[in-house]
């Protein structure tokens, strides 16, 4: 197993220098100039100049790119240049904001896909199974844009029972910032009204968010029970007289749940991207906003830092996802 | 077709049936196929004749006819400046299923390309060339859609080049899997054995044996397409020109007005939905005619 870590972590480290020479060589060789998008158009070539001197732009770019490594060795990923915050302490203030939605989004997926694509195979054939097969195509094919506004239509605006946007009423209820986790601040501050009000903000978005997922999910289980319905163990299980719970849980499931994991994995990296879309509908002040702000504004530093610390991130919980499904199945392990 | 599997199934069967006939003859009896077919065939007539389909101008409206709700003239509405909704969502075809379409075939050619070369030729550039699609795949798609057109400017092909990146290491990967794993096989051994070599091993007896999986890849990835080209509208970084119909830059448009018209986001939501939908069940459909597994 510790062969295994070590070797998938030096695996990491090509891909993790390829990813910073991409996004560096990307933003310095491609026709859009980072000078001329903040100065704007009108901009005078004296002024362009003098920008992209202050943004070392001028330099060698073997010594841009050293430059660029060592700040981020040192977590120094320079700053916005709309409201020159630190890029890194504006990421990690907005980023729980966006884990907690993923979270959200994940409960929803996983205990809403998992029983039902178990229901499925276990009634494979019956109008209950294609009917799921219908609901998780559909469930595939919706934006999550389009989902996110025809929710905050119906359950905000017509038929008001949720927030429509933000993570908490910030009007009745006060919430010290600790963990930047609203529905964890609000525990913190002894805040119960505060908490379910901050769960009452989950709902909607994690829906939007979780619905692609939940419906991948529900198909892999689907498929993944139906092979593992098949097996000898299974049968005689069934055969020395069981109950259906137990075989279900301690066989079926704990088996079928394999290829599921790799699946949290990979959509790990839609969410990232989900978040984008979804934070912008419901005003989550998250990573996701964050970006799409940036994108407005032309703000070159953030999306350039942005797409760089998610895609660190994506890596990252893939690394973990591989690890644990070796952890899961040894058979990984050997090979 | 090559022609020796074809020879050799004949002898154990009554009659021979090409790896196309068979599949076209499985697609019309699955239902999946048939659905995707139908609703991506009646997007791609929609695209086609969208001049004479469209009631008005998509791009022409009067502010004296802004936000009227859906009535006889204007089936779907009309928007603030006054254009027909229905109009634009038909225009609005040509321009996402346009942008999806030129998108994959980058996407594919591209990625098969360096597919081939990584999966032909192995050692140092298969390494090269897979660490590449490694870190390519290591950026969330839409972020990456969103970095490329931020930094190549807004633009139809500025688009389409930005999800055809998304697709390129995902094509290339798939390719190269199939290209190793048909190395192995018997008849292209047998290949090898009566002297066949480069490029006519690769092009003649590997690649149309590996086109299937490609092929399925590429229909659903024109619904991914079809997705990230509206989502990009969606976030403000769509066609420059504002009157240009495109499907995620009308519900962008719309979605601060939800409470007094729903409807002008609801239209073309569904005409992205439906549309996806179709390439995904042609997709499903595909991939089950064309599984070598499934054959009988």
């Amino acid at each position: 197993m510790g062969k295994f870590i070590l070797r998938r972590l030096l695996l990491l480290i090509p891909i993790l220098l390829g990813l910073t020479i991409v996004i560096f060589l990307f933003i310095r060789l491609l026709p859009g100039d980072p000078a001329g998008a903040i100065l704007g158009e009108r901009a005078t070539p004296e002024s362009l100049e003098r920008v992209r001197a202050a943004l070392g732009l001028d330099r060698p770019l073997p010594e841009q790119y050293f430059e660029y490594l060592s700040g981020l060795v040192r977590l120094d990923l320079g700053s916005s240049f709309i409201t020159n915050r630190d890029v890194v302490d504006d990421f990690l203030q907005r980023f729980p904001a966006t884990i907690e939605l993923s979270v959200a989004a994940m409960i929803f997926a996983l205990g809403l896909g998992i029983p039902l694509g178990l229901v499925a195979a276990k009634r494979r054939g019956t109008l209950v199974d294609n009917l799921g097969t219908v609901v998780s195509l559909i469930g595939i094919s919706i934006p999550i844009f389009f989902l996110g506004l025809m929710l905050k239509f119906a359950f905000a605006i017509q038929w008001p029972i949720l927030p429509d946007s933000g993570r908490i009423d910030l009007i009745q209820y006060f919430i010290p910032r600790v963990t930047n986790f609203m529905t964890v601040d609000a525990i913190l501050a002894g805040e119960m009204g505060g908490f379910v009000d901050a769960l009452r903000h989950l709902v909607l978005p994690g829906i939007a968010l979780g619905t692609i997922p939940l419906a991948i999910i529900m198909r892999i289980t689907r498929a993944s029970v139906i092979d593992v319905l098949n097996e000898d163990y299974v049968r005689t299980a069934n055969a020395k007289g069981l109950p259906g719970d137990v075989v279900d849980n301690r066989h079926v499931l704990r088996n079928a749940l394999l290829p599921v994991v790799t699946v949290i994995g990979l959509q790990t990296g839609l969410l990232l991207g989900g978040a984008i879309l979804t934070e912008t509908i419901f005003g989550w002040a998250g990573v996701g906003k964050w970006i799409y702000d940036a994108v407005v504004n032309n703000d070159y530093q953030v999306i350039q830092s942005g797409v760089l610390l998610l895609a660190l991130i994506f890596v990252f919980v893939n690394l973990i996802v591989d690890i644990s499904y070796a952890f899961l199945n040894p058979r990984i392990r050997y090979s | 077709m090559t022609t020796a599997p074809a020879t050799a199934r004949a002898s154990h069967e009554d009659r021979a049936v090409g790896l196309w006939a068979d599949a076209f003859h499985r697609m019309r009896r699955s239902p999946a196929a048939i659905v995707g077919g139908t609703i991506v065939g009646f997007f791609v007539l929609v695209a086609i004749f969208a001049p004479f389909l469209a009631p008005f101008d998509p791009t022409r409206g009067s502010l004296g006819e802004s936000y009227l709700p859906p009535s006889a003239e204007h089936w779907f509405g009309t928007n603030i400046q006054g254009q027909d909704v229905l109009s634009r969502i038909i225009f609005g075809a040509r321009l996402t299923l346009g942008i999806a379409v030129m998108s994959v075939v980058m996407g594919v050619s591209i990625g098969a390309f360096f597919g081939a070369l990584a999966g032909y030729f192995r050692g140092w550039v298969d390494s090269v060339i897979m660490r590449a699609v490694d870190i390519m795949l290591s950026i969330p798609g839409l972020l990456l859609a969103i970095g490329v057109v931020t930094f190549l400017g807004r633009g139809i092909v500025q688009i389409a080049v930005a999800i055809a990146l998304i697709n390129i290491p995902i094509f290339a990967r798939l390719l190269r899997a199939s290209l190793l794993g048909l190395r192995e096989t018997d008849y292209v051994t047998a290949a090898r054995s009566v002297g066949v070599r480069g490029p006519s091993l690769l092009l003649r007896h590997m690649l149309p044996n590996a086109v299937g999986p490609l092929i399925v890849q590429a229909t659903l990835a024109l619904a991914t397409a079809v997705v990230d080209a509206a989502a990009l509208g969606f976030l403000g970084l769509g066609p420059p020109d504002p009157r240009t119909p495109e499907w995620g830059t009308m519900l962008s448009d719309t979605y601060r007005y939800l409470n007094n018209a729903v409807y002008l986001a609801f239209f073309p939501g569904v005409a992205i939905v439906i549309s996806v939908l179709g390439f995904n069940l042609l997709g499903d459909g595909l991939r089950e005619a064309l599984d070598p597994k499934l054959r009988r």
